[in-house]
C-alpha cells in the first residue's frame, strides 16, 4: 500500500480549524485562544524543522551525528525535568540529577533494544535509533519529572515529620522512605496505565503511525509492545535512580534534613 | 580518674549564640531559659546535631564527629514541643509496643492502658506532648533534650509529667537539658538554671 501524500494546503485545512477553535475559546473568554495559536504555530516551526534535521541525519547516518542528536535531545528533556518542578534543587543538581538519570536508564535501554533484539545493521540507524530514542526519553523524561516534582514537594511539606522521626535516630532513608516510595510511585504509575490501556482505550501513536504508513497491523502491535516494554522499563528505572539520587542530596553527611538546598516556591 | 560528664558541649554556636560550652553529668536537670527569639530551640537543634553549626559536643569520652548523625540523635535525643505522628495507630511509633516499663509509664502519665491503640488523627496537642516524651524514653536515650516538655498540658498534667520526667531522668540515669519559661517550674526541676543573655548562657543564682 502507498502512504497518500499530504500536501502543505491539505495541512492548511486543518489549522483552519484550529483558528476556528481559537476564534470560539476567545469568545466565550476562556483565555486560552492565544496559547493555543502559540503552541500551534510552535509545532509547525519545531516539527518542520526537526523534519529537515532528520533529513539530513538519515542521509548522513554516522554514529557521531547520531551522538550528538542524542545529546541535544537529553539536555533537552533535562532542562524540561527542571522547569516542571516547584521546588528544585539548587546548584544545577536538579538538571543534573534529571539528566544523568534519564542518561542512564533512556540510553542502557535504547542501545540494548537497538543491539540485542531489533538489530538494525549498523545498529546506530538513525531511522530506528532516533525515533526510539525520542519515545524513551519523552517518556522517562515525564516520569523523572513527576516523581522529583512529588519527591521535592512531599519533603517540603512533611518536614516537621522528616525531622521528628531523625530525632528519634532514624537513618536518612528510613524518615523519608515513605516519601520516596510515594515520589518512585508517583512516576511509574503513567506507564504502567497506559500498558493497562493501550489497544481497549488507546491506539498508540506509533502503532497508528505505522499502520497508516502502509506496515501490517500484526508488525505494528509486535513493535509497540516491545516499545512500550522499553518505555516502562526507562521509565522505572530512570525514576528509581532519580529519587534514590534527589533524596539523598536532601540529606547533608551528617543526615541533616537540608531544606536550604531546596529554591523557594516559584511565584 | 575522673568520669567525663555524660554531655559536654564544646563552643557550640548557632544564630546570635556563640561558642556555648556546657557539660551535664547523668542525672543532672539543667534549665535554660530566655526570651522567644533567643535562640533556645536552636541551640537544642544545634547540639542535636539538626543544622549546620560550629563546634563539638561529646558524650562520655566519644566526640559527635565519631556518630553517624543517626546514631547520634538516638542518644542525644531531641523532643520537640508538637511531637509529629505518622502512622495511624500510636502503638506503631513505639519499639517495643509490648514492654512492662511502657505500661507503667503510661500510667504514670494518666492514659488508660489502650492508649497505644488509639488513632494518631483523635490526639488532642496535650496527649501528643506526653506521647511524644514517652516515645522519646521507649527509644533509650542517653541524653534528653526538652524543649518546652509541658508546654501544651494543664496543671495537673503538668505535675504528672514533671514527676516521670525526673523519675526516669534519675533512675536510669539520663543528663537533661531542659528549656523553660515558668520560673516555678524551673525552681521544681532544676539542677542547675542558665539564662541566655545575649550571645552567651548565664548560670542563675537560685534556691
Amino acid at each position: 500500500m502507498e502512504v497518500i501524500d499530504l500536501a502543505w494546503w491539505q495541512l492548511g485545512l486543518a489549522a483552519l480549524l484550529v483558528i476556528a477553535l481559537a476564534g470560539c475559546s476567545a469568545m466565550s473568554q476562556l483565555g486560552v485562544g492565544r496559547s493555543l495559536l502559540i503552541a500551534a504555530t510552535r509545532t509547525v516551526i519545531q516539527l518542520t524543522l526537526i523534519g529537515l534535521v532528520l533529513e539530513a541525519l538519515f542521509t548522513v547516518a554516522h554514529l557521531h551525528w547520531v551522538a550528538l542528536m542524542s545529546l541535544a535531545m537529553l539536555l533537552v528533556a533535562g532542562r524540561e525535568v527542571m522547569a516542571r518542578q516547584k521546588h528544585r534543587l539548587k546548584g544545577g543538581w536538579a538538571f543534573g540529577i534529571g539528566t544523568l538519570s534519564m542518561f542512564v536508564s533512556s540510553f542502557t535501554v535504547t542501545v540494548l533494544t537497538l543491539t540485542v533484539i531489533v538489530g538494525p545493521e549498523p545498529w546506530y540507524t538513525p531511522q530506528y535509533a532516533i525515533p526510539l530514542l525520542g519515545m524513551m526519553l519523552g517518556n522517562t523524561m515525564t516520569g523523572v519529572a513527576l516523581s522529583l516534582d512529588r519527591l521535592t514537594d512531599s519533603v517540603w511539606r512533611q518536614r516537621a515529620v522528616i525531622e521528628n522521626r531523625l530525632m528519634l535516630g532514624q537513618r536518612w532513608h528510613e524518615a523519608v522512605g515513605d516519601l520516596r516510595r510515594e515520589a518512585m510511585r508517583s512516576g511509574m504509575i503513567p506507564t504502567i496505565n497506559a500498558m493497562a490501556a493501550a489497544g481497549v482505550v488507546s491506539l498508540p501513536g506509533m502503532m497508528t503511525g505505522q499502520i497508516l504508513a502502509g506496515s501490517p497491523p500484526s508488525l505494528a502491535v509486535k513493535y509497540q509492545i516491545l516499545v512500550m516494554f522499553t518505555i516502562t522499563v526507562g521509565t522505572g528505572f530512570g525514576t528509581m535512580a532519580a529519587v534514590a539520587a534527589g533524596s539523598r542530596r536532601l540529606f547533608d553527611e551528617r543526615e541533616r534534613l537540608r531544606l536550604d538546598r531546596l529554591s523557594r516556591q516559584r511565584q | 580518674m575522673k568520669q567525663p560528664p555524660l554531655l559536654r558541649l564544646d563552643a557550640i554556636s548557632i544564630g546570635h549564640l556563640h561558642a556555648v560550652s556546657l557539660e551535664v553529668a547523668a542525672g543532672d536537670i539543667v534549665c535554660l531559659s530566655g526570651p522567644s527569639g533567643s535562640g533556645k530551640t536552636r541551640l537544642l537543634r544545634a547540639i542535636a546535631d539538626l543544622e549546620p553549626h560550629g563546634g563539638e559536643a561529646w558524650l562520655g569520652n566519644i566526640a559527635r564527629g565519631d556518630w553517624r548523625g543517626s546514631d547520634w540523635r538516638h542518644r542525644v535525643m531531641l523532643i520537640p514541643a508538637d511531637s509529629q505522628w505518622w502512622y495511624e495507630r500510636v502503638g506503631e511509633h513505639f519499639p517495643d509496643p509490648r514492654c512492662e516499663s511502657l505500661k507503667a509509664s503510661l500510667a504514670q502519665l494518666g492514659f488508660a492502658a489502650d492508649a497505644l491503640d488509639w488513632d494518631v488523627a483523635q490526639l488532642s496537642s496535650g496527649e501528643k506532648q506526653r506521647l511524644g516524651l514517652l516515645r522519646a524514653i521507649a527509644h533509650r536515650p542517653k541524653v534528653l533534650l526538652l524543649d518546652e516538655p509541658t508546654a501544651n498540658l494543664d496543671a495537673d498534667n503538668i505535675t504528672r509529667c514533671e514527676a516521670w520526667l525526673r523519675q526516669q531522668i534519675c533512675d536510669t540515669p539520663l543528663a537533661a537539658l531542659w528549656v523553660a519559661h515558668d520560673m516555678d517550674q524551673i525552681a521544681r526541676v532544676a539542677t542547675r538554671h542558665l539564662h541566655i543573655a545575649g550571645q552567651h548562657l548565664e548560670p542563675q543564682a537560685w534556691k
